[in-house]
Order: C-alpha cells, then sequence, then structure tokens
C-alpha cells in the first residue's frame, strides 16, 4: 500500500484488495503444483489388481461423499445462518430430542455402512493376495526373501535369482511366496497393487500381474533400520516372450547362490545395485524359511521344540 | 557399579543431539534458578508439587502436555525439513541413525505424553465440578498418577542427553525392537518410560472410572450426567481395560530383551505376530481414549455457545457406548496385509467401518444442535467448527483404510500418515485446544484473548490442510511412511508444501503463546467475577472462577439435565449458606516422591543399574507404606468457617 487512495478504497469496499491480490498470486503457484503431479503410484495402475484396487478406491470414496459434502455445507451453513447476530434466523433454543431426526441420523451413516460392508466384504475375497488370478497362462512362481537391507528374488523353476531387480514377463500372472530373513517387511510394487509382509519363519503369499512391459518402482513399506530408505527396486515387466531370453542371459553370466554366496548377502548393506545368480538351489527359499538356510546343524535343534507347522501361520 | 553407562553415552560427537541438550539444561536451570532466587519453593512445594486437588493437578497435567506439545512438534519440524531436502541424491542433514530416533520420539511423545496428558487434564479438572462434587474419588493417588506421567516423560527426554532413543516406529515390533537388532539402550528408554507413566494412566483411569461411578452431587442420576462426563467415563473404562495389555506385552519384550526369552524372536519358537496384535489390541482403543474425551468437549462448546442443549442427548451417550464397546473389535485393521485370509480381513474392515455409524450420529447431532441456536463464534466455537469439517473428512479416509483392498495399496505410506494425523489434530488437538480456551477461565479466573486465539485457529487449520493434504497425495503416488530420503525428485513440491505446512501451524503455536502473554499481561480487564464467562449450562459455571478448593461450598442438588441452565431458568442459583462441615483431603508429598525413586529405577534399569534399581524400589515400598498407615489424611472444615471463607471469598471477589 503506497497511496492514500489505495488505503482508502479499503476501507470503503468491504474486501481488502490486498487479500485478492494474495489470491491472485496463489493462482499460478497452484497451478504449478497440479502441473508437478503425474500419475504414478496406485494412480496409475499398470495390472487387474492394481486397476481393481483404484477403481475400489474411487467408488467407496464416492460412496461417501454422497453424506460428506452434503455434511461440510450444512456445518458450515447452520453455523453461519444461525450465527447470534443473525436477525432473520429462527431461534427454537429448547429443540434437543426430535424422533424422526434421530432416525434419520442414525439411518444415513448405517446405510452408507452396509453399502460399503457389503463392498469390502465381496472385494476383500475377490482381492485376497492369497487367491490366483483368473489367467489362462500357467503362473511364474517367484520366492521372495527380505533382507537387511535388500531383496532377494528366486526363480525356483528356472533356478537363477536376483537382488533388488525383478524381471517378469508381462501378461502371466506371478506367484509369488514371501519371507524374511530378517526383521519384519512389506513387498509392494503400487502399479500392479498390493503389498504383502514378509516375516522370518513364516510364509506369506501374493498375486500380481503387469498387463503390459514397463519398469514398475517396487519398495519396502515397513521400516526396518538405517538402510530402509535405500531399500527400493524396478520390476521390469518383459515381452512374454523375451522372459526366457533374460532367463538364458542370466544362467549363462555371474556366480551361484550357494550357501557361502547366500551367507554374504545376509550382512546387512543398503543401496545395493541390482545382482544376478546364474543358479541356486530351488530349496533355498524353503530352507530360509526354516531358518537353515544358514546353520544346517539347526534344524535338528530347531525341529525339536520349533516345528514348521508355525510356517503356515502367515499364510 | 554403573551398568551399562559410560561417558560415552553422551553425544559428544553429534552436534544436533548436544547442542539441543545444553540449550534445554539451560533452559531448566534458568528456571529453577529464577524459582530459587524469587523464593517460589516453599509456595510451588505447598499448592502445587504436593497437591491432591484435583485441579490443580488437572492444571499440571495439561501443562505437562503442552510442553511435550513443544518437543513433539520440534521433532516434525525437524522431519519435514529432512524429508524437504533429502530428495534425489541428496541425504538432508540427519543421517538415518538419528532420523529414525526423531520420528520414533515425535509418534511415542504425541500420543502418551502430549495427547495423554491433555485428555487427563481436562477430565481431571472438568468432571468433578461437571458432577457437583469436591474431589475425585483417590486424591493422593490421582498426585500419584499425575507424578508417575511426568517421570516417564522425564525419562524419555533423558534419553536425547544420555544414550539415544529407539530407532523402531513408535510401535517399537519386534523383532527390529529385540536385542538382536536393537542392541543399545534405545529401546529401553522406550520401554520403561511407557512402563512407568503407564503405571500412572492406569491408575488414573481406575480413579476416574470410580469417581463418576461412585461421586456425584445429589439427584445427578447417569442420565443427568454431562455428555463430558459420560465420555470421560468411556474413555477411562478403556483405558482401565486397554493399558493392562499394553504393560503385559512390553513385559514380554522386557523379559526377551532382559532375559533372553523369546515371546516375539524370530528364532526359538518366538511369535513377532503376537506382539503386532497384543499392540493393536490395546492401541486402537488407546485412539478412542483419547477421542472420546474430545467429543466430549465439542459437545459442551457446541451447546453451550449455541445456547440450546445438545441435541439427542440419549443418542450421544448411545453413540459414546456403542464406540466404547467396538473399539476393541476392529484391532487387526492395523494389519490387514500380514496375510489373515480374507474371512478375517472382511470382518475386522466391516467391524471397523461400523464405528462410523455412532461417529457419524454424533457429528450429526452437534449440526442440529446448532440448528436453532444462536451461535457465537468465539475461539472454541472456531475449534469445534473445524474440528467438525476436518474430522469428517478423516473420518472418510479411514473408512476407505478399513475396505481390506484399498488398505493394501496405502498401508504404510503417508497416505495413512495423512490419516491418521488429520483425525488426531483435527479431533484431539483441536478438541484439547477448544476445551483450553473454554475452561481457562475456570481455571485461573480471567478469559483468553479473543483475537489471538483465533489467529492461532486459522494458522491451525490451513497448516494443517498445506502440511498433509500433499501426504495423502503422495501416498497415493507410492511414497513410504518413515524415509529418512526420498529417491523420486517429482515429490519436491508436494513435499515443501507440507514443510510450509509445519511452519503455519508453528506460527499457530507462536499465536497460542502470544495469547497466553497478553491474557496474563491484561488479566485484570478480563476478569471472570461471575464464574460463568459463558453463559453455561452445567455444574462447572455455577461456582466462582475459580472455584475455592472444596468446589462448592454446599452440595448442588440437581433436577434435570443442564443443570445450571435450569437453575438459572428457575432464578435458584444463589448458594444456600453451609451448614454442615466438609472434609478436605491433605497435600501429601507420596506423589512426587513415588515418582522422583519411579525415574531413577527407571533409569537404573534402562543402564543396568541393578542396585539403584532394588534401593529405588524399596524407596517407593517404604513411601507407599507410609502413605498407607498414615492417619489424618482429611481436614476437616466447620460449618461456621466454611461460611466465613465463602463471605470472604464471595465479598472481595477473590477465591479462596
Amino acid at each position: 500500500m503506497n497511496s492514500g487512495t489505495a488505503s482508502r478504497s479499503a476501507r470503503q469496499k468491504p474486501r481488502d484488495p490486498r487479500g485478492w491480490r494474495v489470491f491472485h498470486g496463489l493462482v499460478p503457484a497452484i497451478a504449478l503444483l497440479l502441473a508437478s503431479c503425474r500419475q504414478a503410484g496406485i494412480t496409475d495402475p499398470r495390472g487387474p489388481v492394481a486397476s481393481a484396487e483404484w477403481l475400489l478406491m474411487i467408488n467407496a470414496t464416492e460412496i461417501m461423499l454422497v453424506v460428506v459434502v452434503p455434511v461440510i455445507l450444512a456445518i458450515l451453513g447452520f453455523a453461519w445462518w444461525f450465527r447470534s447476530s443473525n436477525d432473520r434466523a429462527d431461534r427454537d433454543p429448547h429443540w434437543a430430542y426430535e424422533g424422526s431426526v434421530e432416525f434419520v441420523t442414525w439411518s444415513i451413516p448405517a446405510l452408507v455402512v452396509i453399502l460399503l460392508g457389503g463392498v469390502t466384504w465381496l472385494s476383500a475375497h475377490q482381492l485376497d493376495p492369497r487367491a490366483p488370478l483368473a489367467s489362462n497362462v500357467k503362473p511364474l512362481q517367484i520366492d521372495v526373501v527380505s533382507l537387511d537391507w535388500k531383496w532377494l528374488f528366486i526363480y525356483p523353476d528356472q533356478r537363477v535369482a536376483t537382488v533388488n531387480e525383478l524381471i517378469i514377463p508381462a501378461g502371466t500372472p506371478v506367484s509369488f511366496q514371501l519371507t524374511s530373513a530378517t526383521v519384519m517387511n512389506s513387498f509392494f510394487v503400487p502399479q500392479l497393487g498390493s503389498q504383502i509382509y514378509a516375516m522370518t519363519g513364516m510364509t506369506t503369499h501374493l498375486n500380481l500381474l503387469a498387463d503390459k512391459p514397463g519398469d514398475y518402482p517396487g519398495l519396502a513399506t515397513n521400516f526396518n533400520g538405517d538402510g530402509f530408505s535405500d531399500m527400493r527396486f524396478v520390476v521390469t515387466a518383459v515381452a512374454a516372450g523375451d522372459f526366457d531370453g533374460w532367463v538364458a542371459k542370466v544362467r549363462s553370466a555371474g556366480g551361484a547362490l550357494d550357501d557361502p554366496a547366500y551367507g554374504q548377502l545376509t550382512k546387512p548393506s543398503s543401496a545395493v545395485p541390482p545382482v544376478t545368480y546364474r543358479s541356486v538351489d530351488p530349496n533355498l527359499f524353503e530352507r530360509i524359511v526354516d531358518q537353515t538356510a544358514l546353520n544346517p546343524d539347526k534344524a535338528r535343534a530347531g525341529n525339536a521344540w520349533c516345528p514348521p507347522a508355525t510356517a503356515a501361520a502367515g499364510g | 557399579m554403573l551398568g551399562r553407562l559410560t561417558l560415552a553415552a553422551i553425544p559428544f560427537n553429534e552436534p544436533i543431539p548436544l547442542i539441543t541438550s545444553l540449550v534445554v539444561i539451560l533452559i531448566v536451570l534458568a528456571v529453577l534458578g529464577t524459582v530459587t532466587v524469587k523464593g517460589w519453593w516453599p509456595y510451588l512445594w505447598r499448592e502445587w508439587i504436593t497437591s491432591v486437588d484435583h485441579k490443580r493437578i488437572g492444571v499440571m497435567y495439561v501443562f505437562l502436555g503442552l510442553i511435550m506439545l513443544l518437543r513433539g512438534f520440534a521433532d516434525a519440524i525437524m522431519m519435514r525439513t529432512q524429508q524437504a531436502i533429502a530428495i534425489g541424491g541428496a541425504q538432508g542433514y540427519l543421517p538415518p541413525d538419528h532420523y529414525d530416533q526423531i520420528f520414533s520420539a515425535h509418534g511415542t511423545i504425541m500420543i502418551f505424553f502430549v495427547a495423554m496428558p491433555l485428555i487427563f487434564g481436562m477430565m481431571n479438572f472438568v468432571v468433578p465440578l461437571q458432577l457437583g462434587v469436591r474431589d475425585v474419588a483417590f486424591p493422593a493417588l490421582n498426585s500419584v498418577a499425575f507424578w508417575l506421567t511426568a517421570s516417564g516423560a522425564l525419562l524419555i527426554n533423558l534419553s536425547l542427553f544420555v544414550g539415544n532413543f529407539a530407532r523402531t516406529g513408535w510401535w517399537n515390533y519386534p523383532p527390529l525392537s529385540e536385542l538382536a537388532f536393537s542392541p543399545d539402550v534405545g529401546v529401553d528408554y522406550y520401554l520403561w518410560s511407557l512402563q512407568v507413566s503407564g503405571v500412572g494412566t492406569l491408575l488414573g483411569g481406575i480413579n476416574m472410572v470410580t469417581t463418576i461411578l461412585k461421586l456425584r452431587c445429589p439427584g445427578m442420576s447417569y442420565f443427568r450426567m454431562p455428555v463430558f462426563c459420560w465420555t470421560s467415563l468411556a474413555a477411562s473404562m478403556l483405558i482401565v481395560a486397554a493399558f493392562p495389555i499394553l504393560t503385559a506385552t512390553f513385559v514380554m519384550l522386557l523379559l526377551d530383551r532382559y532375559v533372553g526369552m523369546h515371546f516375539f524372536t524370530i528364532d526359538a519358537g518366538g511369535n513377532q505376530m503376537m506382539y503386532v496384535n497384543l499392540f493393536w489390541i490395546w492401541g486402537h482403543p488407546e485412539v478412542y481414549i483419547l477421542i472420546l474425551p474430545a467429543f466430549g468437549v465439542y459437545s459442551e462448546v457446541v451447546a453451550t455457545f449455541s445456547s440450546k442443549p445438545i441435541f439427542g442427548y440419549r443418542s450421544m451417550v448411545l453413540a459414546t457406548l456403542a464406540i466404547c464397546i467396538l473399539s476393541f473389535m476392529v484391532w487387526l485393521h492395523h494389519f490387514f496385509t500380514m496375510g489373515a485370509g480374507a474371512d478375517v480381513n472382511a470382518f475386522f474392515g466391516i467391524m471397523s467401518s461400523i464405528i462410523a455409524v455412532p461417529t457419524g450420529v454424533k457429528v450429526f447431532n452437534w449440526l442440529f444442535t446448532m440448528y436453532g441456536g444462536s451461535i457465537r463464534f468465539t475461539t472454541p466455537v472456531l475449534f469445534t467448527l473445524g474440528f467438525m469439517v476436518t474430522f469428517v473428512i478423516g473420518g472418510m479416509t479411514g473408512v476407505l483404510l478399513a475396505v481390506p483392498p484399498v488398505d493394501f495399496v496405502v498401508h504404510n505410506t503417508v497416505f495413512l500418515v495423512a490419516h491418521f494425523h488429520n483425525v488426531i489434530i483435527g479431533g484431539v488437538v483441536f478438541g484439547m485446544f477448544a476445551a483450553y480456551n473454554y475452561w481457562f477461565p475456570k481455571a485461573f479466573g480471567f478469559t483468553l484473548h479473543d483475537g489471538w486465539g483465533k489467529a492461532s485457529f486459522w494458522c491451525w487449520l490451513i497448516g494443517f490442510y498445506l502440511a498433509f493434504v500433499p501426504l495423502y497425495v503422495l501416498g497415493l503416488w507410492g511414497m513410504a511412511r518413515r524415509l529418512q530420503h526420498v529417491d523420486d525428485p517429482s515429490w519436491r513440491p508436494m513435499l515443501l508444501v507440507a514443510e510450509l505446512g509445519a511452519f503455519v501451524i508453528f506460527a499457530g503455536i507462536l499465536c497460542q503463546v502470544a495469547q497466553l502473554y497478553v491474557s496474563i499481561r491484561t488479566r485484570e480487564q478480563r476478569r471472570d467475577l461471575t464464574g460463568d464467562p459463558w453463559d453455561g449450562r452445567t455444574l462447572e459455571w455455577a461456582t466462582s472462577s475459580p472455584p475455592p478448593p472444596y468446589n462448592f461450598a454446599v452440595m448442588p442438588e440437581v433436577e434435570t439435565l443442564d443443570a445450571f441452565a435450569e437453575m438459572k431458568r428457575t432464578g435458584q442459583t444463589a448458594a444456600p449458606r453451609p451448614q454442615e462441615a466438609i472434609e478436605l483431603p491433605r497435600n501429601v508429598p507420596v506423589g512426587i516422591v513415588t515418582a522422583f525413586f519411579a525415574t531413577f529405577a527407571g533409569f537404573g534399569a534402562i543402564w543396568h543399574i541393578w542396585w539403584l534399581v532394588i534401593l529405588t524400589l524399596i524407596g517407593v515400598g517404604i513411601t507407599a507404606s507410609a502413605f498407607g498407615w498414615s492417619e489424618h489424611r482429611e481436614d476437616e472444615i466447620s460449618a461456621d468457617e466454611l461460611a466465613r471463607r465463602e463471605d470472604a471469598r464471595l465479598s472481595t471477589g477473590n477465591p479462596a
């Protein structure tokens, strides 16, 4: 404000022009912010599981907005209309009970919840991470092991393994079984859908599918120590025909994931670049679940009072 | 001699904790020095530290909560700043080792040492006044409960100077919190500070339940109690039912860590999932322990400032009790992603959304309380309206998270972080600020400055949305929580907006400091001489501001709901002359002495200084016994003396 006129006009007008100037400054800032928004994560689903979950999220939000938006408007509207300075509002200072209104106040949230409850029951079953995906293609089996602080992926049928890099054929369902060789973690590829915990001594199951070839970021979501932030990997979905070529390439190069190599891998390290292994014991995953991978002698002692029956608990 | 404690425990080579420690120590020394020089110790000892007056204890609880809010908020600003700069290849200014302690401390402090003391403070101060009685059921136990909470807060803050705090998140999930993965004292600080304060919380809960069930003024039947008393009763019952679970769970983890047991270890048959279940069987009721008293506050505020009774009182009570029971049936929604299977997940998902029904009813009833009212837009009303709008949005994202397949894609992301801050800031914190502005004149005899209060409200509201809407978006984009640095540079604008939001909230806190300062400076003009500055409806406004130590010289007799409003309507507000002698509990130092020993016991246990633990536990035993066998725990005030005091008090306008 540099002139008397401006400040006088500010007094005369009900609105302060400075407020509007700030507002005009905000518009480009907000536009810039929105421009930085791009499709990512679950908002850009690339598989049937993620698509169904994103759609479910939108539908559930819409069901609730039908009630939430009018309620917010009513809160603001009632509060404003019944302000003590409003001479036109009809006051009824003793109105504290009305059976029909009570009935409606219980009914509206109850109806919404009944509707959402149905959605919850159906979707929880349809999108159960354990449920195999409907497909004509035989699923690819991948075993996932959470380590400090990297992901080990074992392809038991192909007898190869990778670290922090997951190559899958597009259009083929992938059946994951997961465990942890260290603390609890959670395996998550947002654009493909559901995450699931990985826990020591237990196996969890997850089924995902990538519709098209592409690179999809994956991450650990359950905090597990200092190297947590770098425990990322990329899922690369390749055309179905290219997958066998990739397996052949992996088999022809790199080291073998034998017990010493696995022992090396279990030592904590972070921001580990991707590695591939040309061969792996197809039973490595089971041995990790039984906690005998590093110490075969433990098998007998462990079995005596820690039967592997607990292994099914998480699955 | 000193167990694991060596000089290496002092963070000499870490500038941030070291400088923070020095500044905090200097401030504490300055405060203690001022108190000593001014000769305030006898007054503080007599009137506050050893006080068993529920009002004084309530004020001390609130004071503790607000001080700890500053600590927890400092952590929040540090986290937001770290995430705003550690993007792409950058590592920011906090290494993982330090950052992980900060987010763990932030969560632990905000829940246990900010939210809990604030609700306990409000319940302590308000409930006996609203029930028209002179104190809580167990006044000395009340003092013990408060000082144990303060002792826990002291221990957790000690981790800043001596040793370090947990790097496990505020849930402290094993196996990460087991000795194999967290060998240092961080987890022990977490466990012992929460064990010590947990005892205090349980004692406080028992006290509050007993007070509400057994001590009510004549005519105060259950269905004439103000809604705040109902919600306090529900929250206190949840405390009594839920906190022992937490204590037992922590005992198991302590046994794992201290004597090599295997409750939750990854080998020898330990089961980490059991901890997760037990933690949340406490943890979900805890959410309602926090929010129910806040719901009570909103009910009082909206009725008072609309000049109307609360709409649908019986519905409100029913909804409160429904929430109380349902809160124990939903814990599994905190880990749908653990692979429990579709039937179990669907059951807990549906139970979780059912809680939205009684909660929704409450929102509608507040709405219809305003309808036909005459609303005065004071600071508590603004916080209530801000709450209603914000909480409806937070409730909506909560119901979303209750749908298991939706949870599968946003669990453990910052979407979840945004959701629970949405309901805890928008629900609990706004409620406590409304309560602070609403009951402050009752506690201190003068009102708070409304302009600064409103400014603080707008900063908190706008700051909240700026800080957490970006987190909703980032969560959908796939950003995990608890990241010390992020990879994706396209997240930068959102993280910068969130950082801005944190600073707007900081401005709100500064407004609150200014509000308190200005109000104290101008207190002579803001004196509340009537005891009823807001045209209140419940009994706390029937006595003077601040009330005398005995609250009511003659117990009020209640014939309706909104008893004081009815008294004003029928013109029966003048208190009759006291005819009977009353008994007042004597001040005792049992609380502070117990807490003194408990602090050293906790410290000794953390550092494995076993002789200290044994000595201090003996000290606790002797203190409790000495108090238990003491006589003359009450002073009698004769009817004449009471009448004389009342005359003096009312004629000078000078309370007590």
